[in-house]
């Protein structure tokens, strides 16, 4: 059974990353849709990122995660090194958390 | 023209290097997790090489544990369906030919998607791509091992602020691209949408209704 489930997620998996990759040049896109791949793209990645900072199994992540994330965006956009803008991230969540904030 | 090459190749290998740390500590963390909720170790292992999909990954164990497998499969697969349209939007970082396509399917990630996505010359986004995937798929994998060995003795990685870490490194790594109004109205609709649907529909759902954002884009000579 638990073969059952790995197998059923490895072979799902694998053919969402394929098919995407493969039908991108089988399927002759509209220059239209070609110009939606990377706002598409983009959509999803940014709801990633704001979901995962926001959010915990559905409800609010709390006040150090999306605290992290935002010292680590506010670098990000003041142009700070990538390395710095993860690891001061995750440094404040890790302080406040030590702090006794949630 | 070399002398930048390399330069940029040596920026792009250190932040990969960054990630790649803070994916081998959460794939520690997995690992851990896995084999203290009853999962054989052969299986915990086996399922970080072929699954290759953290968030997946962490609630199918959740669900087994609970006696849940057909729950594990549908939420998992809900989560992973994202990866359908990523790959529409790298398949030239991945390359032509089977091989190349085959191989590199694999290792399509969000991440590995959100470095591509941040080159812009074709040459780049395929190095991008590939040293992304591969290093974060070496990292994950080499730390699932470990967690599965350590078990217990792996700490939580909220406690190191790495929940904080990965939201932050995709937001610099899409900043450059949100310059673009388009494109930041679409994806700021979209992440409103997402974030706003999380407490109300199953796992993976939110992040795929974030494509509704494509509703606000310029309709020259066609859009939506």
């Amino acid at each position: 059974m638990l073969i059952a489930v790995i197998v059923a997620l490895a072979v799902g998996t694998y053919a969402f990353r394929l098919a995407g990759v493969i039908l991108h040049d089988r399927l002759e896109l509209p220059a239209p849709l070609r110009r939606m791949l990377p706002l598409a793209a983009a959509a999803l990645l940014a709801a990633l990122a704001g979901t995962a900072a926001l959010t915990d199994s559905g409800a609010f992540a709390g006040i150090a995660r999306p605290a992290g994330v935002a010292v680590g965006a506010l670098l990000a956009w003041r142009k700070a090194p990538f390395v710095v803008v993860v690891v001061s991230a995750a440094a404040t969540a890790a302080l406040l958390r030590l702090a006794g904030v949630p | 023209m070399r002398t930048a090459e390399r330069t940029v190749d040596r920026s792009l290998a250190r932040d990969v290097g960054a990630i790649g740390l803070a994916v081998f500590a959460v794939g520690m963390s997995f690992g851990a997790i896995a084999v203290a909720a009853g999962l054989p170790a052969w299986a915990v292992i086996a399922m970080s090489i072929v699954v290759f999909a953290g968030g997946s990954q962490f609630m199918a164990v959740g669900l087994v544990a609970a006696g849940n497998p057909f729950a594990a499969v549908f939420a998992g697969l809900l989560l992973n369906a994202r990866h359908l349209p990523f790959g529409l939007a790298v398949a030239d970082a991945v390359g032509t030919g089977w091989r190349r396509r085959l191989i590199g399917s694999h290792i399509l990630i969000d991440e590995s998607v959100a470095f591509t996505m941040a080159q812009s010359d074709p040459a780049s986004r395929r190095r991008a791509y590939w040293l992304t995937g591969a290093t974060l798929f070496v990292s994950w994998n080499v730390g699932g091992v470990l967690g599965v060995m350590l078990g217990g003795a792996v700490g939580d990685t909220d406690a190191l602020g790495l929940d904080a870490a990965f939201p932050a490194g995709l937001i610099a790594l899409l900043l450059p691209s949100l310059r673009d109004p388009e494109t930041r109205n679409v994806a700021l609709a979209g992440t409103l949408v997402a974030v706003v649907t999380t407490p109300l529909l199953p796992a993976g759902l939110p992040v795929l209704l974030a494509l509704s954002g494509l509703l606000l884009m310029r309709r020259n000579g066609g859009g939506l």
